[in-house]
């Protein structure tokens, strides 16, 4: 320590300091606190409506690098702006309270158990022992207890719940790592679990199907290690093949059921503790994730999880071979159950065991669910851990709403430089979700306090979230989807002015079409030029093409011009023989890269119906391990970017389904990048959104292939590339609009 | 069929056949105009204009068409139809065997339905300023006193029923328009709907807040239009509508929903819950409403949504297309 020498030389100074960004309610004032005690600094530290506001005053030169250093886990400063102001010459530092008004801006994302709230938990000598509710300001539920701002006790799920004296007392000590943490509760005065870890383990060893109450809503739960109990989940919950995640009792379980790399380790343990897929060891029933070959995993992650893991024999930080099924816990398509008695209603038919608690989710979260990308995390879906995270976008600018999609719904609302996305909702097909989606508009509205200057959406006349929209009441902006994809990607990197790639699947365009592989140049204003497109197929049977692939793939027929042979080719599908007959009239064209992964599935082998929209891409990515081009498979020409030599030599020669979809991949990269450099003007950033980027082959693929090429392309990293990110791109094009006059 | 030079001869070649055709006392007068008295009530008047491709679909054609949805506009306001007017556009070139086709099939529609086309124009154009033939349409009826039937009178707790089978007609002009074969023929369910209407009202008048006929939009757009006139929501069962398995079929393999296809033979009606089973039973006496079911009810709902509950218990929010159905996957 070199503190005294510098003492000697240096005069007492007062600092003002600002921080901005995540610093309320992640123990940053007793943080604050300890470092001034440690300094001998005198003072104090408020929250106020921009963040926090720190003086100190004394030998304070190494304060602002230890405050840097040393922040809360859950802290994260945007900005901390540092001025020596004249001395005071007071003494003792204090936590002020929270000043009246707007206090309190931000609510916390929910953060996975922490590390010392797991020492309470299985510390007998700790009043939190075996307390389902542990939690402290570095971790616990937040955004989905909070009714409002400002975020204290009163406003959230908590205040039914008045703090016993100890409770009470580590909330008032600064020192301690509970000064202030919201939602402090304990065996005496906190709430309860309507059932015993030991009896939920009982009944999930039994093969039974449990409900259980998290976080931010229900999951259902069983063995994940029992087939049969597995495939009666399916059956209940009327899912077919869609993969189910796991949850673990810790990172070092993980090995046991999946390859892990050390950054989805380190994402897998990250404060939100999302699903990260990894590589499966597939020694798990195939039912889990049938076809698949990564897995969906999560750890354990509120104090509920690691009491049933304890109970069923799991040691802190020692592999735990118990594995268990965590899928949401919502019933034909509808949002989360999230309610005692809807769960007693809904769940009834489907879980053998509904275990609840009474401490009420206000906003309810799904699972994140995320994975590594070309060396870094990226999101399939973004909900619990990340919510309300804000997106900073770099400069002012005027509070928008913008509505999103019509499948994987999000809004996003701005305020001044931030973005707030909400959580996934889901697809606006049913009242439910409406609902809920509905619901999140209001709750944002209400958190943050503004009325928004316009209404951002989609082109598209039938997306629920375009009523929404219409029916607002403030000015109208709308925007082509896939425009609005690659503003999204800009958005999130601070860019405007940039050339993008919409790899999705249909979205309208702008000349009545249905688009969805898209080379597009924003302007910067709003606006876009088209600048090159995949070849059209013809779209045939709307929104079932993307369901039942045989209709893409007669459509590839169609496209050669070898219709004739297309009913013998799908032989197996009846329905093909009439599409095949049908398919020489007028039909929508589309040029959706989705709807030609579809026709490529159909010619490898997967023409039939499939029980989600992408299961077929999906099957495609798990068996192709690496991407290869086929020579002359495309033709970039004019503006459009021809893949039916690749279809061709699918129906001529064909390949198994595995080299099939090492080509399609390779191809489809190769056409994509030559079709983008050509385009790139010198400087110019490439963004990689759309619904297909989700596929990690070709994200990776693409990106490397473009920095070969000396380009620079920008993928999504703090939303997922796909219409869950829509919002955010209505919302940078609807502030560029209102910005440009 | 020639317009210009010659065209004398010919208009009055026209004029022979829908004279023929629709043979009828004011018409024969050859007047501007027809003249004549109504019975007591209330009248109901509608216009309409008709353009379909192809012209001519299994189950009718365009002729027919124009006078069933006429009556059957009159008819959805309880309505006794009397007089029909019909207007037609021609293409140049077009055939007058075909014409004459059309015309016969409009005489016998209204003969069917008991009312009388006393009144018309024609007018041709140049080749490519329409297609084929147009017709536009008028029709004034009577409403019986008492009767007061409109699109805003839904309540909650009323109960739906549909007439017979939805989407046939829609299927019909596109498996013709698509040269569709399917084993059974779907035919268009074009008819006039006033007789089973008279009924209807003779039997549950005082109950029925209103019926109407999905057209245009199907079942989907009508729920929809009504649930915003009434200010209520909707609820229907996936498993009570009726269907064809060879309407359903098409639909599938077209990428259609039949709740969103056109309908020129039924109709729904809103009725007080204690009259609906009585209403059930008059509609299938009634060899138009012998498929008649009752599909949903009315619920309070701000939102004004029409849910159909799927058969695995789902709210299905059923939409209200603004046009072609755009595909929305994404
Ligand atoms: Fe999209
Ligand atoms: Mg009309
Ligand atoms: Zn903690
Ligand atoms: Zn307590």
């Amino acid at each position: 320590m070199t503190q005294p020498a510098r003492q000697r030389e240096q005069q007492p100074t007062r600092l003002h300091l600002r921080l901005r960004g995540a610093v309320q309610g992640v123990g940053m004032r007793p943080f604050v606190h300890g470092l001034a005690a440690r300094f001998s600094l005198s003072g104090f530290v408020r929250n106020d409506s921009e963040g926090v506001l720190i003086e100190v005053e004394g030998f304070t030169q190494d304060f602002v690098a230890a405050l840097h250093a040393e922040l809360p886990p859950l802290a994260r400063l945007d900005s901390c702006e540092c001025e020596e102001i004249f001395p005071r010459g007071d003494t003792g530092f204090v936590i002020e309270t929270t000043r009246q008004g707007r206090a309190q801006t931000r609510i916390p994302a929910d953060a996975a158990t922490c590390e010392k709230c797991l020492d309470d938990l299985f510390d007998p000598s700790s009043r939190f022992h075996l307390y389902p509710f542990v939690n402290c300001t570095h971790c616990g539920p937040r955004y989905t207890l909070t009714r409002a701002l400002p975020y204290d006790r009163a406003q959230t799920a908590m205040a039914r719940f008045p703090m016993c004296e100890d409770c009470a007392n580590d909330y008032a000590d600064p020192t301690n790592r509970r000064f202030h943490a919201e939602p402090i509760a304990c065996e005496k005065c906190g709430p309860r679990l309507s059932h015993q870890p030991q009896d939920i383990v009982a009944a999930l060893r039994a093969g039974k199907i449990v409900a259980l109450k998290g976080i931010g809503g229900f999951h259902l739960l069983c063995d994940a290690r029992n087939a049969d109990t597995v495939l009666e989940l399916r059956r209940r919950k009327d899912r077919e093949a869609k993969p189910f995640a796991l949850m673990l009792a810790n990172a070092a379980s993980v090995a046991l059921f999946g390859r892990p790399t050390p950054a989805e380790l380190a994402l897998l343990r990250a404060p939100a503790h999302p699903i990260v897929l990894i590589d499966s060891s597939r020694n798990l029933p195939d039912t889990v994730a049938p076809d698949m070959t990564r897995l969906g995993v999560m750890l354990a992650y509120a104090p509920v999880h690691h009491l049933l893991f304890r109970a069923a024999g799991a040691q802190r930080n020692a592999p735990c071979a118990f594995a268990v099924v965590a899928t949401s816990a919502n019933p034909g398509g509808e949002p989360l159950i999230t309610d005692n008695d809807e769960a007693q209603r809904k769940l009834e038919k489907i879980a053998d065991l509904i275990v609840t608690h009474d401490r009420d989710i206000v906003v309810r979260a799904d699972d994140s669910v995320m994975h590594i990308v070309d060396g870094a995390p990226a999101f399939l879906r973004r909900a619990r851990g990340f919510v309300p995270e804000p997106i900073d976008l770099g400069e002012d600018g005027p509070s928008v709403l913008a509505c999103g999609g019509h499948l994987k719904a999000t809004l996003t609302l701005t305020r001044g430089r931030e973005a707030f996305v909400c959580q996934h909702i889901g697809d606006l097909s049913d009242a439910e979700t409406f609902r809920f989606y509905e619901e999140s508009a209001t709750h944002l509205l209400r958190l943050l306090d503004i009325a928004p200057e316009a209404v951002a959406c989609d082109l598209h006349p039938d997306y629920l979230s375009t009523r929404f929209a219409e029916d607002f009441g403030a000015p109208v902006l709308r925007f082509q989807h896939h425009a609005a994809h690659i503003a999204a990607i800009g958005a999130e990197h601070g860019e405007t002015q940039i050339l993008g790639a919409a790899l999705d699947g249909t979205g309208l365009g702008a000349d009545g079409a249905v688009w969805g592989g898209e080379v597009l140049r924003l302007d910067g204003h709003g606006g876009f030029t088209r600048e090159g497109s995949l070849s059209a197929l013809p779209l045939w049977g709307g929104d079932r093409a993307a369901r039942e692939p045989f209709r893409m793939g007669v459509a590839a027929f169609a496209a050669l011009g070898r219709l004739d042979e297309a009913s013998a080719f799908f032989s197996a599908v009846p329905q093909a023989a009439q599409a095949a007959k049908m398919l020489g009239a007028k039909h929508p064209q589309t040029s959706s890269l989705g709807r030609l992964f579809d026709a490529a599935a159909a010619l490898l082998g997967y023409p039939e119906r499939q029980e989600f929209e992408g299961q077929a891409a999906m099957r495609l990515e798990a068996l192709a391990r690496e991407p290869r081009v086929l020579a002359g498979g495309f033709v970039w020409r004019d503006g459009k970017l021809d893949f039916t030599p690749l279809l061709a030599h699918f129906i001529d020669a064909r390949p198994d389904a595995r080299a099939g979809a090492e080509l399609l991949h390779g191809t489809v990269i190769a056409g994509f990048s030559e079709a983008l450099c050509a385009l790139t003007q010198s400087g110019e950033k490439i963004a990689l959104g759309g619904g297909c980027m989700m596929n990690r082959i070709l994200s990776e693929g693409l990106a490397a292939r473009l920095r070969e090429e000396n380009r620079a392309p920008l993928l999504a990293r703090k939303l997922p590339p796909n219409d869950g990110g829509l919002s955010l791109g209505q919302a940078a094009l609807a502030r560029a609009v209102l910005m440009k006059v | 069929l020639s317009h210009g030079a010659g065209g004398r001869a010919m208009a009055q070649l026209i004029g022979e056949i829908f004279a023929e055709n629709f043979a009828n006392d004011l018409l024969a007068q050859g007047n501007d105009q027809a003249v004549f008295s109504v019975p007591p009530g209330r009248l109901a008047m509608t216009t309409d204009g008709y353009v379909v491709s192809p012209l001519f679909f299994p189950g009718g054609n365009i002729g027919s068409l124009a006078v069933h949805g006429t009556v059957n506009d009159l008819a959805m306001a309880g309505a006794r139809p009397l007089h029909l007017s019909a207007s037609f556009i021609l293409e140049e070139g077009f055939p007058l065997a075909d014409l004459a086709r059309i015309a016969e099939s409009m005489g016998a529609a209204a003969r069917e339905a008991g009312v009388k086309i006393v009144t018309g124009d024609t007018k041709v154009v140049e080749r490519g300023k329409a297609d084929g033939v147009f017709i536009s349409t008028a029709g004034i009826g009577v409403v019986p006193d008492g009767l007061d039937l409109s699109g805003d009178k839904a309540r909650p707790g009323d109960v739906i029923l549909v007439s017979g089978t939805i989407g046939d007609h829609g299927v019909a002009i596109m498996s013709s328009r698509e040269n569709l074969q399917f084993e059974t023929q779907i035919l268009s369910d074009s008819a006039a709907l006033n007789g089973l209407v008279a009924d209807m009202v003779a039997a549950c008048g005082e109950s029925l807040r209103l019926l109407r006929d999905p057209t245009r939009g199907g079942l989907a757009a009508t729920l929809n239009e009504i649930a915003r006139q009434s200010n209520i929501g909707v609820r229907i069962e996936e498993d009570a509508l009726p269907v064809k398995p060879e309407v359903a079929a098409a639909c599938e393999l077209l990428g259609l929903d039949p709740l969103n296809v056109a309908n020129e033979g039924k109709l729904i009606a809103f009725v007080a819950p204690e009259a609906a089973e009585k209403l059930l039973r008059v509609m299938r006496e009634h060899p138009l409403g012998k498929d008649a079911a009752i599909i949903g009810a009315c619920v309070d709902d701000p939102h004004h949504f029409v849910q159909m509950r799927t058969s695995f218990g789902g709210g299905r929010i059923v939409d209200w297309l603004s046009g072609e159905q755009l595909p929305r996957i994404c």
